[in-house]
């Protein structure tokens, strides 16, 4: 029975990390850049999501979409000033250096403005806790939400960039920029574009994190941030279903690491799984092969 | 391009005999720091940001209520007394760049810091510069391990060992379960000495769980552990801010045994947005309560409220404490303003055995060589969203 209880909860903190990846392999995938600052907006979208519902009044709802307004600004805003000047630079060490000042950035002001203490998150689900074999099974209503919620946008984010114009674009400007150019396709539009819907998806996975979890400090985002990276290189970086499928294992190993092996080691066991998937299959799950052409 | 070399030289070595000059002037200022000085000088260092916040903000109040009633009855030995206090957010570096920028201001003694971690890595620095240091709340046996270092709360194995007793002592539970943070000092600490005393109680630990670092938010193994093995009672030695993540995780399984807690547990109930109920079935060690009846804690919390806007924590009395036994062992060694802080420190570690004082967190505290003081422990229950002394 513990071992179905240890599953629940594995599932249940891997829907978050899953979540949480699809931001992550999505920027990747068409803008080919690890945005390192992902964790921050989902921290901001929390937080966002947190004052329109005690301070504005908001309902849970109104003011999850009021967060996902916010990031989606923001998420465009440190696109434009932060990574497009940036975007032809000569090493691409030097947008990923700005993505990780961008993280400190938002954590600072975040803390500048609401301060460090921790502030305890009301849950934005009111869905009633399911309870199995007479109340030794509680499958939390975060979690079933968390679950239907990433089930649903990796459909809808597969759906739009088969099937869509736009998501034609984004595919065509991963596959070569300067091609797509040619073609017509408005890059720099396309781009932005990616980073929208990256950051509206970072508000959803923060009030859905912080529903499950309920603390909120400026860090919160810093540590789900790196494992749901982790995730999404595990899953494939770039394949949206791989980062589903990598989020929820990774929540999986986690916790049987630390119901089996130990709770002392659960982290670095996470990371050594990591390395042997990364070793045995470089690109990940469900990632791509390709090969360079010289 | 000759010329410019040359010109680019000059430059340089005026560079050079500038900084020369420029570094021997900040050592002459640093060597006679308290010269002119006509106050005597305390420096406080804690986490005023960052998730440590709420101690260092509350003993940063405590400790400026006491001065400013001392400045008020006439100072210490006819001297008014300044307080320098620095944040370091709870991180080790940042608080011996504080102690340094407080010892460029000329600090006599220290009060701090407030964390373990950070008091450490500064007891470090504080024993080579042979610096009077009194920790309101640094709890860990490392923080007073040289022989300048002081502090007014109870060391980690004291407070498990306690902890320990009580449970045993009062029959609360006799299965136990224990989660601690393995990363950290205070937790482990307080976890071994409580383990050993467990052995000589009539309890059992039943289950033990650890967890690696602040960014931990997942709780569900280790409750569940708990659970599984029927445990009464939950001890958590860690801070209010991962215990109020545990409570509410217990509560979603449908879990609700006594928890358990140590000092760190205090401020629980000031978390933004907490639901108070959660905690009513938490008792902790600490060494104050607000609602005592005793008219010197209601003199200091009605103070404190004044100026603060809220009720003081232990961490405050700590502070408020701690500011008085500074001032009597000043007076004890008779310090003035333009003593070097080395020869305070000397002084001051004589002093200090030899003091006792009637304080907020005890009827009587005493000090010995060791840096531990002597006082009567106390635990708070958690009963209708407030705490309350258990008699």
């Amino acid at each position: 029975m513990s071992f179905i209880s240890y599953l629940i909860n594995g599932i249940s903190l891997g829907s978050v990390y899953a979540l949480i990846a699809l931001g992550y392999t999505m920027v990747y995938g068409i803008a080919k850049m690890l945005n390192f600052a992902h964790g921050d907006v989902i921290m901001i979208g929390a937080y966002v999501a947190l004052t329109a519902m005690t301070g504005a009044g908001l309902p849970p709802l109104a003011a999850v979409l009021a967060a996902m307004v916010f990031c989606t600004v923001l998420g465009v805003t440190i696109e434009r000033i932060a990574y497009r000047p940036l975007r032809n630079a000569a090493s691409s060490l030097a947008v990923l250096i700005t993505a990780i000042g961008v993280s400190y950035l938002l954590q600072n002001v975040a803390l500048l403005i609401f301060g460090a203490n921790t502030k305890s998150f009301t849950s934005v689900v009111s869905l009633k806790p399911i309870s199995l074999a007479g109340g030794k099974l509680i499958i939390s209503g975060e979690t079933i939400v968390t679950i239907a919620c990433c089930i649903i946008i990796m459909i809808a984010l597969t759906l739009f960039i088969k099937k869509t114009k736009a998501g034609q674009a984004m595919r065509a400007v991963s596959e070569d920029k300067g091609a797509a150019q040619l073609m017509g396709i408005n890059v720099n539009g396309t781009i932005a574009l990616t980073f929208a819907i990256g950051s509206a998806l970072a508000a959803i996975a923060g009030v859905l994190l912080c529903s499950a979890y309920p603390t909120l400090t400026p860090y919160t985002g810093s540590m789900p941030g790196i494992k749901a990276f982790v995730a999404a290189v595990f899953g494939g970086i770039g394949s949206i279903p791989g980062a589903m499928i990598g989020g929820i294992l990774l929540g999986i190993i986690e916790i049987f690491g630390k119901a089996y092996i130990s709770t002392q080691m659960a982290d670095a066991i996470v990371f050594a799984v990591l390395i042997v998937v990364l070793i045995v299959k470089p690109t990940g799950i469900l990632g791509k092969n390709i090969q360079e052409k010289v | 391009m000759k010329k410019m070399k040359k010109a680019l030289s000059i430059v340089m070595t005026a560079a050079l005999t500038m900084s020369l000059a420029v570094g021997c002037g900040s050592k002459d200022a640093g060597g006679s720091s308290t010269g002119d000085a006509e106050t005597i000088k305390i420096g406080g260092i804690g986490p005023l940001t960052g998730g440590a916040a709420i101690y260092g903000q509350d003993v940063k109040g405590g400790a400026e209520i006491a001065v400013q009633e001392i400045n008020e009855a006439g100072g210490i030995n006819g001297y008014q007394v300044e307080l320098n206090f620095q944040d370091d957010e709870h991180d080790a570096e940042k608080a011996v760049n504080a102690y340094n920028n407080l010892k460029d201001w000329g600090m006599q003694a220290l009060l701090g810091t407030v964390t373990s971690a950070p008091c450490i890595a500064v007891g470090e620095v504080a024993y080579e510069d042979n610096m009077f240091l009194l920790t309101p709340s640094g709890t860990a046996v490392d923080c007073v391990k040289y022989d300048n270092a002081f502090r007014v709360c109870f060391s980690d194995p004291t407070q498990g060992v306690e902890s320990a007793k009580y449970i045993g002592d009062n029959g609360l539970a006799s299965k136990v379960a224990v989660i601690y943070d393995n990363s950290d000092v205070y937790s482990s600490g307080i976890y071994e000495a409580f383990a050993k005393e467990a052995e000589n109680q009539d309890f059992e630990i039943v289950s033990t769980a650890t967890f690696t670092g602040e960014s931990n938010t997942d709780f569900s193994v280790q409750i569940q552990k708990a659970k599984d093995a029927g445990a009464e009672l939950v001890f958590l030695p860690f801070y209010y801010s991962q215990a109020a993540l545990v409570l509410q995780q217990a509560a979603g399984m449908g879990y609700s045994p006594i928890f358990f807690g140590c000092d760190g547990m205090d401020g629980i109930l000031g978390v933004e947005g907490f639901e108070a109920e959660l905690a009513n079935n938490l008792m902790f060690l600490s060494p104050f309560t607000p609602t005592a009846e005793d008219p010197k804690v209601q003199d200091f919390v009605k103070k404190f409220e004044e100026e603060y806007g809220h009720t003081p924590n232990q961490f405050a009395a700590d502070a408020y404490d701690g500011i008085y036994a500074i001032k009597a062992a000043m007076e004890e060694a008779d310090i003035k303003p333009d003593a070097s802080s080395s020869d305070v420190c000397d002084a001051m570690k004589e002093a200090i055995v030899k003091i006792e004082i009637e304080g907020v967190t005890a009827k009587s505290l005493t000090w010995d060589a060791s840096g531990e003081p002597s006082k009567e422990p106390m635990v708070v229950k958690i009963a209708d969203g407030d705490y309350a002394v258990v008699e």
